[in-house]
């Protein structure tokens, strides 16, 4: 039983997708190191953007500039990161509510565990070249305000 | 729909990891169990076979379909899959009872978790541009849940420890098949050291390998079977947003909504059996599905105790099932869910024939 038969495999799908209109907009919109959401039937901003209206299902278009500063409404704390993580040190995740915005996002917030807390202001680190993906803000981080930086 | 007969269930021991023993070998053994109960032979005496599993657990595309193996795929089948937990199966063969084609079948959902890392493989169920390339994790998903629920004091850490201590226990009593069992204190559990805080490890269900299965017909066919039969009075299941941030985590929107569609309030609730993958979200069930100190929740212990990825939810159903044909109670609920932070939520309704 110990002995099991072990064979290195990767797993690829090597499909091309695009992402439309609502999601491409957001991720292309990125490149410049700005953040859109939409804005749902209820007047509420999705960020990241939504297609669709979440209640109504009515298809949204109405596009939202938002800051890339923002609070923390939720967090966790990852003391033992996982090999597919983004970092390799301890980090939270989070659910941030960017200014302009009406809805969290999820992301990576690169803090010491001491200063997490619920209500905290964060602020985009943006990576140094923007593709086009999620990543391209590679992490939030405690804000900081003019005077303190 | 129209009422529906359970005949018979069985589930595989829960273990951390079954080693050289793979997905056919899992399924066997509860396939036969099911139907020896009921005096089938094999998959060739029911009308209709659907099975629920994931093949990103796999690894492979179509990796259920080996699954099939251990039907026995000659003579051909009828035969389906949902890449859903099993409890959904169970929803497509009451579909196909129901619209005559079929007058019994065959159920079964299957799990083997141990090659991979479950929660980064459910990482990639989530939205493939905005959270699947993160990798954030089914466990710090549901931690961010438990969160808003702690930071608007609609729980305490002592509630959620005292979910899991019953769990054990129940499990302990109950439960043969279980991985998780015993007598602990909410003391001793709070005591131990967050893991992903606030959650700590005994508030996330283990990861488990194993399957499980069960037998339905109508109404009809159970009476002429002449064996002992739950009956489903009432299924539903709805589903919310994908978008986590968009969803009140503090409710289960999409189960009031299933409890409401499957009639849970039409009679009193003896037993329920709730797919509740994080001790904080037991509480969030129960109060979705408006229940209080007259019903026995989870008895069996829940998944708290074992959860067999894609087969939990059709085991939740099953230990319903069981009590009732047994003659304990005489009705009870069910619910199985999917997604992060209980997107997805089916509720069934169980009573004596």
């Amino acid at each position: 039983m110990s002995d099991l038969l072990r064979q290195q495999f990767v797993l690829g799908y090597t499909y091309t997708r695009s992402t439309g209109p609502v999601v491409g907009r957001f991720l292309t919109e990125l490149r410049q190191r700005k953040i859109v959401g939409t804005r749902g039937d209820d007047g509420r901003v999705f960020v990241p953007p939504m297609e669709f209206d979440p209640v109504t299902a009515s298809a949204l278009d109405e596009f939202v500039e938002v800051s890339d500063r923002g609070e923390v409404v939720s967090w966790c704390w990852i003391s033992e990161p996982r090999d597919s993580h983004p970092f390799d040190e301890p980090f939270a995740w989070a659910l941030v509510l960017l200014d302009g915005a009406d809805v969290p996002m999820v992301h990576a917030v690169a803090a010491p565990e001491a200063e997490m807390h619920t209500g905290m202001r964060v602020q985009a680190r943006w990576s140094e070249e923007p593709r086009g993906y999620i990543t391209d803000i590679a992490c939030f981080e405690p804000e900081v305000t003019q005077g303190e930086g | 729909m129209k009422d529906i007969a359970i005949v018979s269930f069985a589930q595989s021991d829960c273990r951390r990891d079954a080693g050289a023993c793979n997905e056919v070998e899992l399924i066997m053994p509860v396939i036969e169990q099911a139907m020896q109960a009921v005096g089938l032979n094999n998959s060739q005496d029911v009308d209709f076979t659907c099975s629920g599993s994931c093949d990103y657990q796999q690894g492979a595309a179509f990796a259920f379909v080996m699954g099939v193996d251990a039907l026995g795929a000659v003579p051909p089948i009828k035969e389906s899959h949902v890449e859903m937990d099993a409890a959904w199966a169970l929803y497509e063969s009451m579909l196909k009872i129901s619209m005559g084609q079929a007058e019994s079948a065959l159920i079964y959902g299957f799990g083997k978790s141990s090659p991979g890392e479950l929660p980064t493989v459910l990482s990639q169920q989530l939205d493939p541009y905005y959270l699947a390339p993160l990798w954030v994790d089914s466990v710090s998903l549901a931690a961010l849940q438990a969160r808003v629920l702690l930071d608007r004091g609609l729980l305490s850490e002592q509630d959620m420890a005292a979910v899991v201590a019953r769990s054990r226990a129940n499990a302990k009593a109950n439960n043969p098949h279980a991985q998780l069992a015993g007598d602990v204190s909410v003391e001793e559990l709070l005591a131990e050291s967050p893991w992903v805080a606030p959650l700590r490890k005994h508030d996330c269900c283990p990861i488990s390998d194993g399957a499980s299965a069960m037998v339905i017909c109508t109404i009809e066919k159970a009476r002429a079977w002449g064996k002992p039969y739950a009956v489903i009075r009432g299924i539903d299941h709805r589903m919310e947003s994908h978008n986590i941030g968009a969803r009140d985590l503090t409710r289960s929107v999409s189960t009031e909504l299933a409890a409401a569609q499957a009639g849970v309030d039409r009679g009193p609730v003896e037993v329920a059996e709730l797919y509740a993958p994080f001790s904080h979200q037991e509480i969030i069930l129960s109060q979705a599905l408006g229940l209080d100190d007259s019903t026995e929740i989870n008895p069996s212990g829940g998944v708290l105790a074992g959860n067999l990825m894609m087969a939990s939810g059709l085991s939740r159903i099953g230990e319903v099932a069981t009590r009732i044909m047994s003659g304990d109670v005489r009705r009870g609920v069910a619910h199985a869910t999917s997604g992060p932070c209980l997107q997805h939520n089916l509720v069934a309704v169980l009573e004596a024939a």
